[in-house]
Order: C-alpha cells, then structure tokens, then sequence
C-alpha cells in the first residue's frame, strides 16, 4: 500500500546491509568521486593562502618576504603540490565530465555530443591559461 | 483489520490504471484500489510494441475502422461494441497525448501514424517501437496525481468475494509479508491481462497467467470466445520475444529457406518492394500463422535447434528507418539472437500473443455478475472477435478500461449495500485463509515439484489447441489437463515461508492456469467450425448457421460445465468473406 | 551433455537467518541463457524455495535487477557465457533492505516519484478534439530521459544514495527533468523546490555511475547536471532581478 507499510505480526525483517568501511576503494569511479569531494578542502587551502599573500602584501616588503621565505619551506610546497594536484581533478572532471552533461548545446537542431562540449572547454582553457602566461611572463 | 475501498481493480496494467483515473475522474468522492501482483509500471502492457490504432487522419473514417476490425475478427465481433470502440478510441489516445504520451511526430509536429496488419489505411499511432511501454508509464505517472487512487502494489488476488450473487471484494495477500486479508468493495474490477503462459511458447510475460478469467470463472461468471487464441507470426525462437509487426509495417518481408516471399501462395496478395495496406505481409495474424504452418509442411521453412523458422528481412530499410522507426526490434535481435537486422535476416515463428476470448462483459465492461466489471485483455466484449487486428489492443485496454471505470463508479454511487458483506462473506474468508495456510503453505510431502505440472500443461496445450487444432487432438488434452488437475492437487511445495513466497504465488497461478485452459480446450472442442484464429482441421469451412454466435462457458456450484450460444450482434455489417491482398 | 556453470546466489530467509548466506547451483551453460534463465532453472528444477522477481524476460519491465559479479544488472539482459567461467555471483540490488534472498524493497523510490509531479502540469486543460503540435525536435528533448524503466540500477549503483538515503536519486530527478523538458509541460516551476532542495540535485556530485549502470541509455547523470545549471541560473536570476520582472 503507497506510504502506510503496515507492520505485522507476519512483517518480515529486512536485511539492511551497511555499507563497509573501504567501498571508495570498490571501483574506479567511487575512488574519483571520494578524491573530488577531498577536493575541496585544497581549494579552500588556496583560498586562505591566496588571502594569506594578500595580506602579507598589505603589511609592506618586509612581511611579504617573510611569507615568500615561508612558503618556500619544503613543507608548504608539498602541501601546495598536493593540493595542486587535487584541484586540476577539481578542474578537470568539472570542464570536461560534468559541464558537457551540463550544458545542452544545440547547433543546426542538433545536440552536440558531449565530447564535442569538453573539446570547446579544453580550447577556452588553453585560450586563457596562454592568456594569463603571457601577462605573467611577457 | 479490515480493508474497503468503493471499487476494487484488479491489475495495474494500461486497463487497470485507465479505469482507476476513471473512477477518480467521475466521482472524487469514491475510495478506488489498485491491487496489482506487481508494481504497475512492471505490467505486461509494457511490452506492446507496434502501436495503437484510432483514425484520425482526414482520408480515413470510422466505418473503415470498424469494417477493418469486424472483418479482420472473421464476422465475430460485437458489432456495437466496435462502433462505440472506433468512435472513442481517437478520444483517448489524444487524451494520452495530452497527459504526456511521447507519441512520434510529422515535422509539423502532428501525431504520425503507421500502416498495421489488416488496416486498410495508415491508423497507428506510436512511440517508435515502444508504444506500450510509454502508455503504461504515461498511464502509471498520470495516475499518481490522483489522491483517492490507493495502490497495493505487489498484492496476489486469489478469490473474489460473492454474496448472494453480487460482488463485493476479494481476498489478497501482501507478498512481502504474506498476510493475508479480505479487501471489500462495492464493485470490482478485472484488469488482469490475457493467459498466454498456459502455453509453452509465448510473447507473453511471466505474469500473464489468466488469474482474473479464472477468478471471474470460479465465481460463476461466464467466459467468452475462450477458443480464440491468437499466434503472432513473428517471434523470436527460444525466448518467444515479439518482433513488432511494425517490422512488417516499415517494409520487412517474410521469406522461407529458399528467399521467397511465400506469403503470395495464401491468398494474400502479390509482393511488391514497398508495403501495400491488407496485402502480404500486412494481411491479419491469423492467416499469417496458419501460412507459416502450411509452409512447413511443404518443408519450406529452416530447421534449428528451437524449431522450424521462416526469416524476417529487414536489411534493404537501411539503418535509418530501423534506428528511428524500429530501434526495439534491434536492440532486442542483438541481445537475444545476436542478429543484427542491419546485415542479416532475423529468425521468427509464430508465437502465443493474445486472447481474443475473457470475461464476458457488456458494451460497458459489466460482467452478467452484479458488481463485477472486466477491461483489457481479460475481457472479452467482444471487440476483437475470431482475431484481433494487431495495434487494437492498446486503444481497447483504453476505451474499455475506461468505460468500466465509469460504469463501476456509477454503480458504487448508487449501491446502497454495506461493503463489509454478512456471515456469508466471512465464511468465504475464512475458508480461503484455510486453503491458503492449510493446504498450500502447510502443505506437506507431495510427490512432483509444480514446474513439472506446469510444463506438461503447456505441452498438452500446444499439442492439443495449437494453431490448427481436431475433435481428436482437443478431446486428448481435454483428459490430459482432467488428469493434471488431480497431479496439482498432489504436487509438492518446498517453500512454507510467509515471507515473499514466489513458489506459492506459481502454484496459485497454476491452478488459475489449468482451470483457464480447460476453458480454451472444452469451447474448442464444441466449436466444430473454422473460424478465424479457431482453425479445425476436421471443420475447415466457416459456419455461420451454426456458429456466428458467442460462445460462453459456465461453471456451476457444482464444477461442472454449461455452454451458451448467442447470436453474434449485428449492426451494419452482414458476414462476408474475408478479402486480403485482392 | 552440455557444459555446466556455477551460480553463487545470495540467499536470505528472515524467518530463519540473520544475514545472507550463499548458496552454489550448479546448471547447464548454454549459449542462448541469460542469468535468469538459470535463476528460473533452478527455481524449476533444483529449488523451488528461491525468491526473485522477473516478468518480461526481454529488458522493458524492470523487474529482474540483480548484482551480478558486483555489477547492477538485468538478469534477462546478462547471459551466462558472458561471465564464464564461473562461479557467477548473482546478489540482490546493493543500496536496498533486502526483502528475501534476492528481493529487494524499493517502496523508498515508490515514495519519492510522487514528489517529482511525473505527469504534464498545465496552466489550463485544453481541449481534447486535438493533440498538442510537438516538433521532432522538441520530442528529441525529452526522449531519453522518458525511456527510464525504474529498474532501480541507477540507485544501485550510486554511492551518494548508499550514503543518504534521502537523496531523492537519478530515476526520479530523470523523470523529473523529462516532464520539464516536455514542450507540452508548464510544471517546472512547481518542481523547483523539491528538485533544488539539498535533498536534490545538490546531493549529486556527479560521480557518473547512474548512466553507466542505466541499461536504456537515459543518462540520469547527465539530466542532474543540467538542471544544476537551470537552478543555478534561475537563482541567479531570482538575485539579480528584481520582483516582478522574473
């Protein structure tokens, strides 16, 4: 009966299995999904660096030397390694896994296949990262 | 505790969920229940793939329809029943469309219809090859709207209440938990679908086991027509899965071993590339099987390990057409047959697809029982009679589903009795949880697992009342399934859990079965004339003095049987023959 | 004689047992089986007290969904010389209570399809002398994701449901998004709220595995998303301009 399950005398007990412990490690795309969710946490961490050099810029030479020299430490650089590494999955599955299912974009009546989508995004990505080295460098 | 609602269906099919909308629709004041053996979106009209016919195009017309219909069911039908069923059946499926249905398009985006076997002009509607499946989940998310509509989903029928000659509920268990309740009703109605799995080789699903014919039949209500079995020319050998004759329809062939297009040496007209309207291919079912089986008698056709077969050749419509129009059908070739219809002819014979026979109800869906209502294959009004044109069941499980919505709630407005039934009722309840608790669940030894009774039962049928049946074959089965019902009674249940007890739900099934194909074989066996579906081959000539009549078959409180004859209704069409392809 | 293959089924009678236990069936392997027709074998003729559920047998009823070798399943569609050598581990659907043996209860889906509004909203009814003009095109928007047969493999396999059963789930945010998408459909507003609760899209966080285990091709995964992007573009919206204009 549609939402009044009438417990009985005769109503069964169900088997609730629990969920083991290590399930992300069961297949591929549980251990990606445990890894982005993880993700955010670094891009949190770039966040308050990010403020961190802000402020450190704020106070004068002085202390942004000293935010430098920390930074430099073997410690922070792994951190931001990792981190680095957890945002471009960030990055990644978000511009070419999700937003081509995202984004439903119709040329000439027809839908264009996913790929197609990640394909644009990987050139816009391009486009801008040679944009930014250039402001950067040149 | 005690279960009521105002009206009681019984299957959550295409019919039971149209006529459940129905009695919401007419009157929001009535409890309506849906009590269905499955979740209703897992229902077998599910699995209809063609189509659904109404005309509605500017060049075609009613009477066409009827005439197409009527002659198409060899003089057998109800012809005021088919009147009120082409009439309304454009009004439903446009109904359909407007509560969601993803009927395929014309570019202008009117609804696109399709040529079908024995339809003179293009009249069927449908979602590519999926159409049964969309209405039923179309029927199915419509019906969920709809607050008075109370479901229970996986709940078994066994019985059906009666007092003193009305009815008024049922007796169910909840499989998950096994309890077993009596939920009464001033009317009920019957949705459960046809019977194909008393045969061995069917297109139907595991659950099409005739419960309602029989439920209806032990209550003392007539069925009707039930030697009307109709073959379905085109299913997949082993599994039995249809090939929609939509395959037929787009412009496949039907060749025997040497590439011919034999169908030309039935009477059935002369091939060409392109599909012509009642020609070939497209000609009715009946004479499509029955030209199968002379095929092989000239051992025209291949031989395999699951049979002899004929080859559907879909490869000159290309892709295209096979992807947008028929994509089903492919997917289905690839899984089952590993064939892709692209490249290669894809094997097919002729398979058990529907009953043109059921409950015997009026123009309304009312069966001769006070309070007691049938639509959809179960029934039979009989709009279909001697075979069914194929995509006329879809619109019929609609038209008629819900006439007897209407009518039911019509009647429960107005019963005055209290739906709790007297001491009679109670009786029947208690005697009902005793057959269930006592003699199957508690049912101890026996000497033959069930599936055994089963298999024989489906043999018998086939060898019995297949698609070219005799006095001799049929009295033989007649004794046969006579014996098997002892062998039932004796047979040996294993699992004595409350807890979903799918061994219990098929020996219930079972014996709705033998009773249902007792009905088939005894109406076969009187019925000494060839008509339609009904192929004698010890009366090979239709009779129309004595036989353009229903046949109805009672049982009696006492188990024995009694047939009734009468005249077929006639409107506007006098019997003719029937012309294909010429 | 025909070759033989090893079915692992997971069984489990709660009159009796407190969790599951398997139990090896040996049956013939033959190349037009599929793993219900070995389920159905032994139920036949080896077993007459194994619990499943099946109907159809040819992939549209959604009955028969199994974990077969750790992978959601329709045992109608998956065939044993498929997964030779053996033994085939054939369990109920994971992310369900199980009822018995391989039954599962999906009453918590059954509750929550309602919630979506799966059927056309309109303004007014109109009448019903003829239909509602719908382009291919416009059909071609919705089509996948009506194709859904709530076989319930996508809950299965999402580990976000596994989690927080309160996610109301791929099927239902699919269905969802094919009435929305349906040019015949002016219901989506009455959908927002509980679509872009925290219990909706917001739960999802795209892992993917709905559309691979969706046998019919309906890519739930993809429908989520993109109406995360509608959501989202709405509440921009309902920030940025003001009352009225909206």
């Amino acid at each position: 009966m549609t939402g009044k399950a009438q417990y009985t005398q005769f109503h069964p007990r169900w088997y609730r299995p629990r969920v083991p412990v290590l399930w992300w490690l069961r297949r591929r795309s549980y251990l990606l999904f445990v890894l982005r969710e993880l993700s955010s946490v670094f891009v949190a961490w770039f966040v308050v660096f990010l403020l961190l050099l802000v402020y450190a810029v704020a106070q004068g030479p002085q202390d942004y030397q000293r935010f430098l020299d920390w930074s430099a430490a073997p410690g922070i650089i792994l951190l931001n390694a990792v981190a680095l590494s957890f945002v471009v999955i960030h990055s990644v599955t978000w511009l070419f896994m999700l937003s081509p299912h995202a984004m439903a974009v119709r040329l000439r009546g027809r839908r264009l296949p996913a790929a197609a989508i990640g394909a644009g995004n990987l050139v816009a990505w391009v486009l801008v990262s040679a944009i930014v080295l250039f402001l950067v460098l040149g | 505790m005690t279960l009521s609602h105002d009206v009681v269906i019984v299957g959550g099919g295409g019919a039971g969920l149209r006529a459940a909308i129905a009695v919401a629709e007419s009157d929001p004041r009535l409890s309506v229940a849906v009590v269905s053996k499955v979740y209703p979106m897992r229902s077998h009209t599910v699995s209809a793939e063609g189509g659904a016919a109404a005309a509605i195009r500017s060049d075609d017309s009613l009477d066409e329809h009827a005439h197409d219909t009527i002659s198409g069911g060899d003089w057998l039908c109800d012809q005021a029943a088919v009147e009120a069923f082409v009439k309304e059946a454009p009004e439903e499926l446009l109904r359909l469309e407007h509560w969601g249905c993803p009927w395929s398009r014309e570019p202008d985006g009117r609804v696109a219809v399709r040529p079908f076997g024995g339809m003179r002009k293009m009249r069927t509607w449908f979602a590519a090859d999926k159409t049964g499946f969309h209405l039923l989940h179309t029927l199915f998310q419509t019906s969920l709207k709809y607050e008075r509509i109370d479901r229970y989903d996986e709940w078994y029928v066994t019985k059906l209440l009666v007092d003193d000659g009305r009815v008024c509920g049922v007796v169910a268990f909840e499989l998950m938990s096994g309890r077993i309740e009596a939920i009464t009703a001033k009317a009920v109605i019957l949705c459960t679908g046809g019977c194909g799995r008393v045969f061995p080789f069917t297109t139907n699903a595991a659950i099409k086991t005739g419960d309602g014919m029989a439920l209806a039949y032990r209550a003392g209500a007539p069925l009707k027509d039930m030697e009307f079995v109709q073959y379905h020319p085109t299913g997949l050998p082993f599994t039995g899965i249809l090939i929609t004759e939509a395959a037929r329809a787009e412009g496949g062939w039907l060749i025997n071993k040497d590439g011919y297009r034999y169908l030309q040496d039935y009477d059935l007209g002369t091939p060409s590339p392109k599909p012509v309207l009642r020609s070939m291919e497209l000609g009715p079912r009946d004479r499509l099987s029955q030209a199968f089986v002379k095929e092989a008698e000239k051992g025209r056709t291949v031989d395999t390990p699951h049979g002899q077969v004929v080859h559907l050749d879909l490869r000159h419509l290309g892709s295209t057409v096979i992807d947008t129009k028929l994509p089903f059908v492919r997917e289905l070739c690839l899984s089952y047959e590993h064939v892709d219809p692209v490249r290669e002819l894809i094997p097919v014979r002729p398979v058990v697809h529907y009953m043109m026979g059921g409950v015997h109800t009026d123009i309304h869906g009312a069966t001769p029982m006070e309070g007691l209502y049938a639509a959809g294959e179960v029934a039979c009004v009989s709009i279909n009679g001697a075979n069914r044109l194929g995509s006329n069941s879809l619109p019929e499980l609609l038209v008629f589903g819900a006439r007897a919505g209407q009518a039911a709630a019509a009647f429960a407005s107005t019963a005055v009795h209290g739906a709790q039934g007297g001491a009679a009722v109670r009786a029947q309840v208690e005697d009902e949880r005793r057959r269930l608790e006592h003699d199957l669940l508690g049912r101890d030894g026996g000497k033959e697992p069930i599936s055994a009774v089963r298999e024989e039962m489906q043999a018998t049928m086939e060898d019995g009342a297949g698609i070219y049946r005799s006095g001799e074959s049929l009295a033989r089965a007649a004794d046969r399934l006579h014996a098997l019902q002892e062998r039932f009674r004796t047979a040996r249940l294993e699992d004595h859990s409350r807890t979903f007890n799918t061994e219990l739900v098929a020996a219930l099934e079972l014996s709705f079965m033998l009773d249902v194909a007792e009905t088939i074989v005894h109406s076969a066996l009187l019925r000494e004339e060839s008509r339609g579906a009904h192929q004698r081959t010890d009366f090979p000539a239709r009779d129309d003095d004595r036989f353009l009549a229903s046949s109805l078959i009672y049982r009696n409180a006492d188990g024995s049987r009694q047939m009734e004859y009468p005249p077929v209704t006639i409107t506007r069409w006098p019997p003719g023959e029937r012309v294909y392809g010429r | 004689m025909a070759d033989l293959i090893t079915l692992r089924v997971t069984r489990y009678r709660p009159e009796n047992d407190t969790e599951p236990t398997t139990q090896d069936y040996e049956i013939p392997l033959r190349k037009e089986w599929a793993v219900l027709d070995g389920l159905n074998h032994i139920k036949d003729h080896l077993d007459g007290t194994l619990s499943y559920r099946w109907s159809c047998r040819m992939g549209i009823c959604g009955s028969c969904g199994m974990t077969v070798n750790g992978e959601p399943r329709l045992t109608c569609a998956t065939f044993l010389e498929d997964c030779a050598p053996g033994p085939i581990r054939v369990e109920p659907l994971r992310n369900f209570p199980v009822i018995r043996d391989l039954v599962v209860e999906i009453g918590d889906f059954m509750r929550k399809l309602p919630q979506v509004k799966p059927w056309v909203i309109r303004e007014e009814e109109a009448s019903i002398d003829s239909e509602y003009l719908q382009t291919p095109a416009e059909l071609d928007q919705y089509k996948q994701f009506s194709m859904c047969i709530n076989c319930m493999l996508c809950y299965s396999a999402c580990p976000v449901y596994a989690l927080d059963k309160d996610f109301l789930g791929p099927a239902a945010i699919a269905l969802a998004q094919r009435y929305n998408l349906d040019s015949r459909d002016q219901g989506s507003a009455e959908r927002m709220d509980v679509l872009s609760a925290a219990e909706g899209i917001w739960s999802c966080t795209f892992v993917g595995e709905c559309t691979t285990a969706c046998p019919k091709g309906v890519d739930p995964a993809g429908a989520i998303q993109r109406y995360k992007f509608t959501a989202a573009m709405e509440s921009l919206k309902a920030f940025l301009l003001p009352r009225g204009t909206r």
